[in-house]
């Protein structure tokens, strides 16, 4: 037998990944309606005052990014769960943390790029200054990876339930808040004009906590539940 | 040393230890209470600021650290369970948690009680208020994910695992908030180089701190051993207790 | 003693906390020794059914 190195693996997996993701289109594109669809529910919740909207805007995307991205949280391990992949995943001899990073990476391509690309459109709808718009992607940057990352602890733990809907949101939202806050914070200080490089350097520093931190305990929480 | 813990750790020894221990840590935790109750209520001086209000804090602030302790508690227990695999370890951290979140709610509540008449309002997201009711929502987590999950051995070590994740966390969540917003008095109890409590006051605060720790491992030994029993209820020892039982009362 | 219970006009926030702890912490007492007794004799009963079929 021909022996396969991890790096072989991993990007073996990140491609059956992505190509399951291209065949089932719909999925892709359904955490993306929803997000559309929450950020228009607003306006039309609130009114559409010019200046309310404009306040509210990195809020309203920021929440409506971050249920999104909850709800496509399943389809990192589900269907893997169902055929039985996910047993011979963790049969593999090499680390079962590192392959984990490939199936989170692959969820946030499908995912959470999308988020950022169509995020620039929606801060147009609610009126966000046009200036803040890159900043508003590069917060999306970087934090949707840690909402990938640490979904996929909570996935792990719950992927054999069958109900594990809104027990996944009460498991994933309050580590979700930092992440929240520290987005949102970067870009309410750049409206009135202040420095954000703080919050993009705590941001930074989520998401390698995270990259180092979660993947021990998605390991371990997916063998748990196989057991 | 390891020989020891096994022993102390293994079910039907803590059954029968935690018999002999939880009349004793009742009496104490009541004989606390009382202690601190009357030096909150009666002995304490009254504030020149916040008048008798402020004597909410004799169950507010212990609650509130009792939240922290009983999650970093789980989560060490929670540890210990999957590392060296000991029952009895999994099983604390699993009581552990509708303890926890019961001071949790306790602090949440008596802090709202607190701010009405100081702030004017049942409800305001300063930033403790709003770490601690994350720390319920964590607690609920952990407590739905036990109930979740139908073998209970695997769900106590998920539970554990979850527990350790969440513990790392809560320093990032509670610098977060903190940084979201500050409204509150800052802390008056930790600063020992300048006591700005009076001491009278702050001595029934530790008792009833003290107490309230007492509590919870008089609560945790009674959960603990209602857990024990209905997961060891085919074991050997169960059914002997239960022989002993119907002699003693026949 | 009036004046105790009126804790300088603040008596129905403070004897609410303290009824409201007394509620949580007493449930966190009784509930697992009642638990404990239902369980103890659903586990007797069970025994005893056992014998009988035996």
């Amino acid at each position: 037998m021909k022996k396969t190195t991890l790096s072989q693996v991993f990007f073996a997996l990140l491609k059956r990944d992505l190509l399951l993701a291209f065949r089932h289109r719909a999925e892709l594109f359904n955490p993306l309606l929803f997000f559309v669809l929450v950020v228009t529910l607003f306006p039309l919740g609130t009114g559409a005052d010019t200046k309310l909207l404009q306040t509210m805007a990195p809020g309203i995307i920021w929440v409506a990014a971050l249920l999104a991205a909850m709800l496509s949280l399943d389809t990192i391990f589900r269907s893997d769960f169902e055929d039985g992949s996910l047993e011979l995943l963790l049969l593999n001899a090499h680390p079962t943390s590192i392959l984990v990073l490939a199936k989170v990476l692959a969820h946030w391509l499908i995912t959470g790029v999308p988020l950022m690309i169509i995020a620039p459109l929606l801060a147009l709808f609610l009126g966000l200054d046009q200036d803040l718009i890159g900043l508003l992607v590069l917060t999306l940057l970087l934090g949707t990876p840690v909402l990938s990352l640490i979904g996929a602890v909570a996935i792990a733990l719950t992927v054999g339930l069958k109900r594990g809907g809104i027990l996944l949101s009460l498991l994933v939202l309050p580590f979700y808040v930092p992440v929240l806050i520290f987005a949102t914070n970067a870009i309410e200080m750049a409206m009135s004009g202040l420095p954000v490089t703080a919050q993009l350097w705590i941001l930074s520093s989520f998401l390698l906590l995270a990259i180092t931190l979660t993947p021990w305990p998605t390991a371990a929480a997916l063998k748990l539940s196989l057991s | 040393m390891m020989k020891f813990i096994h022993k102390t750790a293994s079910p039907p020894y803590f059954y029968h230890l935690s018999g002999l221990w939880i009349p004793w840590l009742g009496m104490i935790t009541l004989l606390l209470l009382m202690a601190g109750l009357y030096g909150g209520l009666i002995y304490a001086p009254t504030d020149y600021q916040q008048g008798e209000s402020y004597r909410i804090i004799y169950i507010h602030v212990p609650a509130a650290w009792m939240s922290l302790f009983i999650y970093i508690a789980m989560a060490g227990a929670g540890a210990i369970g999957l590392i060296w695999r000991i029952k009895l370890a999994e099983t604390v951290a699993v009581c552990s948690a509708p303890i926890g979140a019961g001071f949790t709610l306790l602090a949440l509540v008596t802090g709202s009680l607190w701010g009405k008449p100081m702030w004017g309002a049942w409800w305001v997201w300063d930033a403790r208020l709003t770490a601690e009711l994350l720390l319920l929502f964590l607690y609920l987590g952990v407590m739905s994910l036990y109930v979740a999950i139908p073998d209970k051995r695997v769900a106590s070590r998920a539970v554990a695992l979850l527990a350790l994740v969440g513990v790392v966390n809560i320093p990032i969540i509670h610098y977060s908030v903190e940084w979201w917003n500050t409204l509150h008095q800052g802390p008056t109890v930790t600063k020992f180089d300048k006591p700005s409590i009076d001491l009278r006051m702050l001595v029934p605060l530790l008792i009833m701190a003290v107490a309230f720790k007492v509590y919870y491992v008089w609560s945790l030994f009674l959960r603990v051993r209602v857990e024990l029993l209905e997961r060891e209820r085919n074991s050997q020892w169960v059914k002997e207790l239960l022989k002993q039982n119907k002699e003693s009362q026949a | 003693m009036k004046e105790f219970f009126h804790m300088g006009g603040y008596g129905f926030y403070v004897w609410l906390s303290y009824g409201i702890a007394a509620v949580v912490l007493i449930s966190n007492i009784i509930l697992p020794v009642y638990q404990r007794k239902s369980m103890l004799n659903k586990l007797a009963k069970k025994i005893k059914r056992a014998e009988q079929l035996k």
